[in-house]
């Protein structure tokens, strides 16, 4: 079904490989681009989903080299056509939109000017016509089109103006295909939510035939005609979205979705062991059958074939048909009940922060109950992050009451007392900036336990050992630093660290978002179980609603510095009462 | 054209930035007047340590009349009654301060000759020394970091980092002295060795004996501003926005020029400022071997014979010529980076 | 470890700078072993190709024994002031960049007091006062010509470390500053900071042979690669070995030297 005269594209048997190596960075990657439609290109990182997307543009980042494939596109095959047709067709006819905006447009020169210049590249229009088109293009994207929008620099605008200015650039020549590769990391899911409507309304309006490269299934649970799977250079699984999300067929398309927590109810997340291997590591045979639960023998062996599972349905697993149904709401869970008793160990009262002369947290209070998890959940700039430092003890100048078991708790950890240091542990958002890497695993978990005279020497080692296990690392990394560790595995290190202190309270900033959503699933699993065996609790920072739904008993809404609402997470997620509230969880994408 | 979405959800997520308006004349003024008085503050700062390197760290007098000093004490009162030695260091050191201000350069200990009249012929004789190294270096440096990072990767750039490397490790006398054993003496005799100019005729009336001291400062410093300016194009060249420029198809040619130079200008301005302020100390060995009749030259021998005077005004000349061309090199890179230009006027 | 044997062996440019400079080196040390003759014994005439086979100098003594003997001092004087610079640059950059603030400011602003001056520069404005400078002051003056421009480099290196979640975290644990200094923040600068000593010890050569090039050595008399320049130097065109000779050891001396340098910043930048 090669429906090359129609505009679209067909790109097939794909393959990408390290120059000057048999390594492939992606292989087998064949997909059909409809006109009008959006096909969501799904794959964490190392997947290879960014190296297939730019492929469509006949382009492969120094260092790789498009081996074989073909892109059937207006009749002629793009990956054949010489350098100089292809860079006509780039940006005219096959436009693209990148990952950062920021850093994406010449930081040197004036959007208009860089609108322009796009047009005049191109030959489109005269000179007058140029500038009306690059104000009606503006436009289109809901920005100012007076000159003096069109005379800022890239730097003065905001990140959700910066990538419509770079959504505006990719539709001005009219481009038949459009590949975004994911293009609302870093903005906030209000912003979020506007660049993907306008994107979507775009997309058909201009019947363009898009690949949003993403690794997050929830948006693309929310604009996706189509959603392909990758998984270590490959495509696993191609279908429609409402096939994807009500019956997977491949392991790991169901894992994935066992991992993402849902706004509408709270779940049990789980996650996949390991981590998904880079270009050169990757197993013979399927791919991902080092993870997968239902692995057998000739798994390893047989490279499995596409498997046609219904209409315009297909996955690569030669077990399909043999491991059963799955069900979307199979890990669903209750919500904490609101009218359990709760046995306060923290209050902050009137917390207030000041950068400089700027007040940027206004008399916050809220308090967090023992064995309770409470999350502090709000976009950037909401100061989520700075009251979790002042309870954390890394920010010193506030005022306010933070109240920790009856005592009054200090300004920064310097003021604090030896056991107030101990009892609350602080784990960062990014597991590679929070691990020293010129100490081994085992000096990093064991130096809480000496600093504060918990255990020493053999004992310490001893301990260091349970912890490690606690936090489902073997002892073989004792003795490695963290830079043979993957994000996952460090993010557990510092969890380990926290726990050596044998705390009361974890103040936890952010700390799956750096990581892929598998590797979130058993983070969360693993703070769930922490919670229950050991009692502590947690003050859990995060801009995910969703997430919160699964991890939370409490949840503070921050916006600007203040709270906006509050409650058990049940009711306030079931039954906003705020117009803030409402917005953020309209605009934040789920699956459930 | 349809709207598909409302104009206005853009001021929802307004920029910090605020509008732009016509150039303000005044944050400039401000923010210039702040680097002036930085300059100063520096150039003070300068003056002190200058002065207390020089006349406070040792015994001037001892300094000046070596052997002689155990054996003539009424020399020895003669020199610290006119070095002022009698009074408290402080109040010598605004005296000095003042008469710099002033343009009283004091008398040269060695030949009693003004201080003003005996390094202003050098000052100009060295200017022109480090302008001519300077003019022919940018172009060269430039020109063999723009060929180095075309070829990245490949044998030309290898061979060229390799060239460079080895360059840029040499002393500067090292590479004076080949040159001269290779051009004057030992192989070649096509150049003069040193600097011929007599009877007080400014030394580039004889061409000829400028080319051996110009060659060596250019090799001295053109490896070092070519290795920056290669790393500051490569890193434009590996950005996103480059990246971006050729998915929309803009030919390489255009994404050199328009992109990747543009943004590396300021890097390359720096390294600039870095290296004619680093010229001004390489006179100092360069004009020594060539004889050239500058500060340089001038400044060894005043070392040699411990004339306090004249190596604290050449101290001074030397500082402010490296304040003032990283004051110059500051504006220019403010000029050049849009973030910065605006952070003033906002 | 950025400074494993297999990582070396794939590093050509550092592989071929640590075996010129210790070649050179072993040489300065060896050297007044092997020499023919001794260091101030005058073998003939001046200036005439009598003695060991680079001929005579300016007084009638061998070339190649001064040229045997001479590496010693310099290599003494380069290594001592280079170290010495560099522990008192980093102190200050890292002491700069940890505390932050006005005390960040107020020393680097004096920091860049000390820049305007050409390093060269720095050196002969003490030796004014000085009548004959003495080896240790030597070290002193090229060693703190180097301090402000290692405490530039530190201090830059540092501040991408403070900030680190790791030396925050050692903070909330109540770690002292001393000790967050010495095992978070040091022990990740080692890469770059050894870079930067391979630069250091290449200038400090330079510095330390211009010195005795420009008639200001310790010890004037004594064989000396710089001082052999200038004593000879008037002799170029008659005997060019007096000259000649040091000038090359001294060259190829700090090619090693910068060679071994870049070869390590190139190391440390991959590995970061």
């Amino acid at each position: 079904m090669t429906t090359t005269t129609e505009a679209g594209c067909v790109l097939s048997d794909l393959r990408v490989a390290l120059t000057g190596s048999d390594v492939d960075v992606v292989d087998e990657i064949s997909i059909e681009l409809r006109p009008g439609e959006v096909v969501g290109l799904v794959g964490e990182s190392g997947s290879g989903k960014t190296t297939a997307g730019t492929a469509l543009l006949g382009y492969a980042r120094h260092g790789a080299v498009i081996e074989r494939g073909t892109l059937l596109f207006e009749g002629q095959d793009v990956l054949a056509l010489p350098w100089e047709r292809v860079r006509e067709i780039r940006g005219r006819k096959i436009a693209y939109v990148p990952q950062d905006p920021g850093a994406a447009l010449n930081p040197a020169i004036r959007i208009g000017r860089q609108i322009v210049e796009l047009l005049e590249l191109h030959g489109i229009g005269t000179p007058a016509e140029r500038l009306d088109g690059a104000r009606a293009g503006l436009r289109e994207v809901g920005l100012p089109d007076d000159d003096e929008f069109l005379a800022r620099y890239p730097h003065q605008l905001s990140g959700g103006q910066v990538q419509r200015v770079a959504l505006a650039m990719a539709f001005l020549p009219r481009p038949k295909v459009l590949v975004l590769d994911e293009p609302t990391t870093g903005l906030d899911v209000t912003t979020q939510g506007m660049v993907l409507r306008t994107m979507a309304a775009l997309c058909r309006s201009y019947r363009v035939a898009a690949l949003y490269v993403t690794h997050d299934l929830a948006v693309v649970a929310n604009i996706a005609d189509r959603v392909a799977v990758m998984y270590a250079g490959r495509i696993i699984e191609l279908g429609s979205r409402e096939r994807m999300f009500s019956q997977p067929a491949h392991p790991y398309t169901r894992a994935l979705l066992d991992a993402i927590p849902h706004l509408g109810h709270a779940r049990a997340l789980t996650g996949i062991p390991g981590s998904t291997p880079g270009p050169g590591r990757r197993p013979s045979g399927c791919r991902f059958h080092d993870r997968c639960e239902y692995v057998q023998d000739r798994c390893a062996q047989v490279d499995p074939p596409d498997v046609e599972v219904g209409p315009d349905h297909a996955a690569k697993c030669v077990r399909i048909g043999e491991i059963g149904h799955w069900d979307i709401d199979r890990g669903n869970v209750a919500d904490t009940d609101p009218a359990k008793k709760r046995d306060i160990i923290l209050t902050v009262e009137d917390l207030r922060v000041s950068y400089g002369r700027k007040e940027v947290v206004h008399g916050v209070g809220f308090d967090v109950g023992k064995a309770e998890v409470v999350a502090l959940v709000g976009e950037s700039g909401s100061g989520k992050t700075t009251i979790s430092r002042c309870v954390g003890g890394l920010h010193a100048q506030w005022s306010g009451e933070l109240t920790f078991e009856g005592r009054p708790l200090g300004k920064g950890s310097r003021a604090r007392s030896v056991e107030d240091r101990k009892r609350i542990q602080y784990i960062f958002q990014n597991p590679y900036l929070s691990l020293n890497p010129r100490r081994t695993i085992a000096q990093i978990v064991a130096r809480p336990m000496e600093l504060f005279g918990i255990a020493k020497g053999k004992a310490a080692r001893d301990r260091v050992v349970e912890l490690l296990d606690a936090v489902a690392l073997g002892p073989g990394v004792l003795e490695l630093r963290t830079d043979r560790l993957s994000g996952g595995e460090r993010q557990r290190v510092a969890i380990a660290r926290a726990l050596a202190a044998e705390p009361d309270l974890l103040v936890c900033d952010e700390i799956t978002s750096a990581l892929d959503v598998s590797v979130q699933g058993s983070i969360v699993a693993l703070l769930e179980e922490l919670r229950q065996t050991r009692g502590i609790s947690m003050l859990f920072v995060t801009h995910d609603l969703a997430l919160v739904r699964s991890i939370a008993a409490r949840v503070q809404v921050l916006h600007a510095g203040a709270v906006v609402e509050s409650g058990f997470v049940v009711e306030v997620l079931d039954s906003p009462q705020q117009e803030y509230t409402k917005r953020l969880i309209g605009n934040s994408p789920t699956v459930g | 054209m349809t709207d598909l979405v409302t104009p206005d959800s853009a001021t929802g997520t307004a920029a910090p930035a605020p509008p732009r308006r016509p150039p303000a004349a005044r944050p400039w003024i401000t923010w210039f007047a702040r680097r002036i008085g930085l300059a100063v503050l520096t150039l003070w700062l300068c003056s002190m340590l200058v002065f207390f390197a020089t006349a406070a760290l040792g015994d001037p007098v001892r300094a000046i009349l070596g052997r002689d000093y155990g054996t003539s004490p009424e020399r020895v009162a003669a020199l610290e009654a006119q070095l002022h030695l009698d009074q408290p260091v402080i109040s010598r050191y605004f005296a000095w301060l003042g008469g710099l201000l002033t343009g009283d350069l004091g008398n040269s200990v060695a030949n009693g000759l003004p201080v003003g009249e005996l390094v202003g012929g050098r000052i100009v004789n060295s200017a022109v020394l480090v302008i001519v190294a300077a003019i022919v270096m940018i172009p060269v440096a430039f020109g063999i970091a723009m060929l180095s990072a075309a070829h990245r990767g490949r044998r030309t750039d290898g061979v060229i980092q390799l060239v460079m490397i080895t360059l840029a490790g040499l002393p500067e006398f090292v590479v004076g002295i080949l040159l001269v054993a290779l051009f004057s003496t030992t192989v070649l005799h096509v150049l003069p060795a040193v600097t011929i100019a007599g009877g007080g005729a400014p030394p580039w009336s004889a061409p000829g004996s400028m080319v051996l001291p110009v060659l060596t400062l250019v090799i001295a410093v053109a490896p070092y501003v070519a290795r920056i300016v290669r790393a500051s194009l490569l890193e434009v060249l590996d950005s996103d926005y480059v990246e971006l420029a050729r998915l929309k198809g803009v030919p390489e040619r255009v994404v050199m020029r328009r992109h990747a130079l543009l943004n590396a200008i300021v890097p390359g301005i720096q390294v600039i400022a870095l290296q004619l302020a680093w010229l001004a100390g390489g006179i100092v060995i360069v004009e020594y071997l060539f004889s050239y009749p500058g500060i340089g030259a001038s400044l060894v021998d005043s070392v040699r014979n411990s004339d306090f005077p004249v190596v604290q005004v050449l101290a001074m000349v030397i500082a402010a010529v490296y304040v003032g061309v990283n004051l110059v090199a500051d504006v220019l890179s403010i000029l050049f980076t849009p973030r910065a230009r605006t952070a003033i006027t906002s | 470890m950025i400074l494993t044997t297999k990582r070396i062996g794939r590093q050509r440019r550092l592989a071929a700078g640590l075996v010129i400079t210790a070649v050179v080196a072993l040489i300065a040390i060896v050297g007044p072993w092997l020499a023919p003759y001794g260091e101030t014994e005058i073998v003939g005439k001046p200036f005439t190709m009598e003695g060991g086979w680079l001929g005579t100098d300016y007084l009638g003594q061998d070339v190649w024994s001064r040229v045997l003997a001479g590496g010693g001092p310099i290599l003494v004087t380069a290594v001592a002031a280079t170290a010495f610079g560099m522990v008192l640059g980093i102190v200050i950059g890292v002491v700069a960049a940890y505390a932050g603030g006005w005390l960040d400011e107020a020393i680097m602003r004096l920091n860049d007091v000390a820049l305007a001056f050409p390093q060269i520069l720095l050196a002969l404005l003490v030796l004014t006062a000085v009548d004959q400078p003495a080896a240790w002051m030597i070290v002193l003056l090229v060693g703190v010509s180097h301090a402000p421009r290692v405490a530039r480099v530190a201090r830059g290196v540092a501040l991408g470390i403070v900030s680190r979640d790791y030396v925050h975290s050692a903070e909330a644990l109540g770690e002292s500053r001393l000790r967050v200094l010495a095992a978070e923040v040091l022990p990740n600068m080692s890469a770059p900071l050894l870079a930067e000593a391979g630069l250091r010890l290449t200038y400090s050569i330079g510095m330390v042979a211009g010195i005795g090039f420009l008639g200001f050595a310790a010890n004037p008399g004594a064989a000396d690669w710089g001082q052999m320049i200038n004593e000879n130097r008037l002799a170029l065109l008659v005997q060019p070995w007096g000259v000649l000779a040091p000038v090359l050891v001294i060259g190829v001396f700090t090619v090693g030297t910068n060679l071994m340098a870049d070869g390590i910043a190139q190391l440390s930048g991959r590995g970061e």
